[in-house]
C-alpha cells in the first residue's frame, strides 16, 4: 500500500512522516512520529483519551486522518510542559491528585490547556461541559474540576 | 479489493472530477468532512478499501455568508464555528443549538452540518432543525449544481439523494423575517451527548398583533427519515401559537411519525414523545419571535 508524505508542526517542531491514506492522526502519532503521550482509549470518539490540539481546535486525533494534518499545528500531551518542569496544569493535576491509572490524563490535560488558552477564568459549569468528551473511570471528576480551577488560579497570577 | 487512497482536492471541479471518475469505473469513493462519523465506520462496521475524498479544502464547504436575503453555511463548516459566530446564532438560534447538541468539545471541533445531514441518520439532530429554517441544499456534481429541499434530501435510513458524483457544497436559508423564532428540543435518557429518541424543530414568524403568519415543523428519530409535518405548521398559522394551537401542532407530529421501538424507546413513547418537544419548542419559538 502506498504511503503517504505528511508534513506538520508538533509542538513547534517540524515532523515529518509517512503514513498510510486511512491511518487516523493518533495511530500516526504513536505509530510514526513515536508520541507515545496520546493515548488511545475507545477510538471512536466518546473517551477523549486522544485529544490533541490541531489548529487552534481540541480533536480526539482518533477521528483525524493522518493525511488531514498536512500543514497542520498539532500540540500533544508532550507540547505542554516548557523546558523541564512540568506546566501548571500538570502540577495542580498532581497535586490534586486528579489521576490513579493516568490513562485518561494526557487527555484532561491538553483539553484543559485547550480551554484555559481561550477562556482563562472558566466557572465550574463551562469547565465540567468543556471536559464532558474525556472519560475518567478511576477518579471521579471533582479532584479534576478542582485541579483545573486551581491551575487557572495559578495561571491568572502567574500571567 | 482496491487500495485506500486519501485526495484533498481544492475545487468543486476537482473534486466532481475524482467522484466521476471512481462512479465511472466502479470504484468507492467517499465524501469526508468532519470525519466524525466516517472515522468510527471505517474502526467497525466497514472497513473495505475506499478513496477518501476530503472536501474541506474547498473554499464552498468553508464559506459562512450571513447576506441580506439568504444565510449561506458551508457543508464542512465545525460546529464550533458556527456555535461562535454570535450574528449567526441570534438570526438562528434553533439551528445552532441542535448543531451544539451534537457530541464533546472535541466532536465539535470537527462535526457539521453537512456532514450530519449527510450521514443521514434518521436521528440526526441539525435535520429538523434545518427542515424548520427552510434549509435547501446545494449540491454539486458532474451536470453543474442543484439545489434540494433538506426535507426531500434524505430518502432512507442512511441513504440520500445524492449520486455518486455529487457532494454537498452547503445549505442555504432565507434570512428570518423580523419577528421569527425557531427552537430544536430532542429526548435523551440523560442531560448530554446521546442519540435521539426524538426531536422537533419549529419554526414561526408572528405578526405584529403576535398572530402566526408563517410556520414549518420537523421532527426527526420517529421515522426512517426526519420529516417535514405540514400538518403541524397548519395548526399553528392564524393562531397565537397559544396551548391549544400548540397541542393540535402536537397531536399532527404524533400522527405523523411512524417510528420503531429499539433500546431507545417504543413506538407509542416516541409518538408521544415527539408532541412534547413539538408543543415545547413551538413555545420556545414563539417566546423568540416575539422578543425578536
Amino acid at each position: 500500500m502506498s504511503k503517504m508524505h505528511i508534513r506538520t508542526t508538533i509542538n513547534g517542531d517540524q515532523v515529518d512522516f509517512l503514513g498510510s491514506p486511512q491511518q487516523s492522526l493518533l495511530d500516526a502519532l504513536r505509530d510514526e512520529v513515536g508520541k507515545l503521550g496520546t493515548k488511545e482509549g475507545c477510538g471512536t470518539g466518546d473517551c477523549g483519551a486522544c485529544s490533541v490540539i490541531v489548529d487552534g481546535r481540541l480533536v480526539c486525533s482518533c477521528l483525524m486522518l493522518a493525511a488531514e494534518a498536512e500543514g497542520a499545528e498539532i500540540t500533544t500531551i508532550e507540547g505542554i510542559a516548557e523546558g523541564d518542569g512540568l506546566h501548571p496544569i500538570q502540577e495542580k493535576f498532581l497535586e490534586h491528585a486528579a489521576l490513579q491509572c493516568g490513562v485518561c490524563t494526557p487527555g484532561f490535560i491538553v483539553a484543559t490547556k485547550a480551554l484555559l488558552d481561550r477562556n482563562p477564568d472558566p466557572d465550574e459549569r463551562t469547565i465540567r461541559y468543556w471536559l464532558a468528551g474525556n472519560l475518567c473511570r478511576c477518579t471521579g471528576y471533582d479532584k479534576i474540576v478542582r485541579a483545573v480551577q486551581d491551575a487557572a488560579q495559578e495561571l491568572a497570577h502567574e500571567a | 479489493m482496491g487500495e485506500f487512497a486519501y485526495v484533498a482536492p481544492r475545487s468543486v471541479a476537482d473534486a466532481v472530477g475524482v467522484l466521476q471518475d471512481h462512479a465511472n469505473n466502479g470504484r468507492r469513493a467517499q465524501v469526508l468532512a468532519g470525519g466524525t462519523d466516517l472515522l468510527v465506520q471505517l474502526r467497525g462496521l466497514d472497513k473495505a478499501p475506499r478513496t477518501i475524498v476530503d472536501v474541506k479544502k474547498i473554499e464552498e464547504t468553508n464559506r459562512l455568508d450571513i447576506g441580506g436575503d439568504e444565510i449561506y453555511i458551508g457543508a464542512a463548516i465545525p460546529s464550533a464555528i458556527l456555535n461562535e459566530n454570535e450574528e449567526l446564532k441570534s438570526l438562528l438560534p434553533g439551528l445552532i443549538e441542535s448543531a451544539d447538541l451534537i457530541g464533546s468539545t472535541q466532536i465539535q471541533g470537527r462535526a457539521s452540518l453537512g456532514g450530519n445531514l449527510c450521514n443521514s441518520s434518521p436521528a440526526a439532530d441539525t435535520i429538523p432543525a434545518m427542515i424548520a429554517d427552510r434549509g435547501i441544499c446545494v449540491i454539486a456534481g458532474s451536470g453543474g449544481e442543484r439545489e434540494v429541499p433538506v426535507e426531500d434530501f434524505c430518502t432512507g435510513v442512511g441513504t440520500n439523494v445524492m449520486t455518486g458524483d455529487e457532494f454537498l457544497l452547503g445549505l442555504k436559508f432565507p434570512r428570518p423575517p423580523a419577528n421569527t423564532g425557531d427552537a430544536y428540543l430532542r429526548f435523551i435518557p440523560r442531560t448530554e451527548m446521546d442519540i435521539a429518541v426524538a426531536g422537533a424543530g419549529v419554526s414561526v414568524t408572528l405578526d405584529g398583533s403576535g398572530t402566526c403568519t408563517a410556520a414549518r415543523v420537523g421532527i426527526g428519530a420517529v421515522a426512517p427519515t426526519p420529516l417535514l409535518v405540514a400538518d403541524a405548521a397548519a395548526a399553528l398559522v392564524g393562531t397565537t401559537v397559544d396551548d391549544e394551537a400548540l397541542a393540535a401542532a402536537g397531536a399532527a407530529c404524533s400522527a405523523a411519525a411512524s417510528p420503531i421501538t429499539d433500546k431507545r424507546g417504543t413506538v407509542e413513547y416516541r409518538r408521544k414523545v415527539v408532541a412534547v418537544l413539538c408543543r415545547r419548542a413551538g413555545a420556545i419559538a414563539r417566546d423568540r419571535a416575539l422578543a425578536a
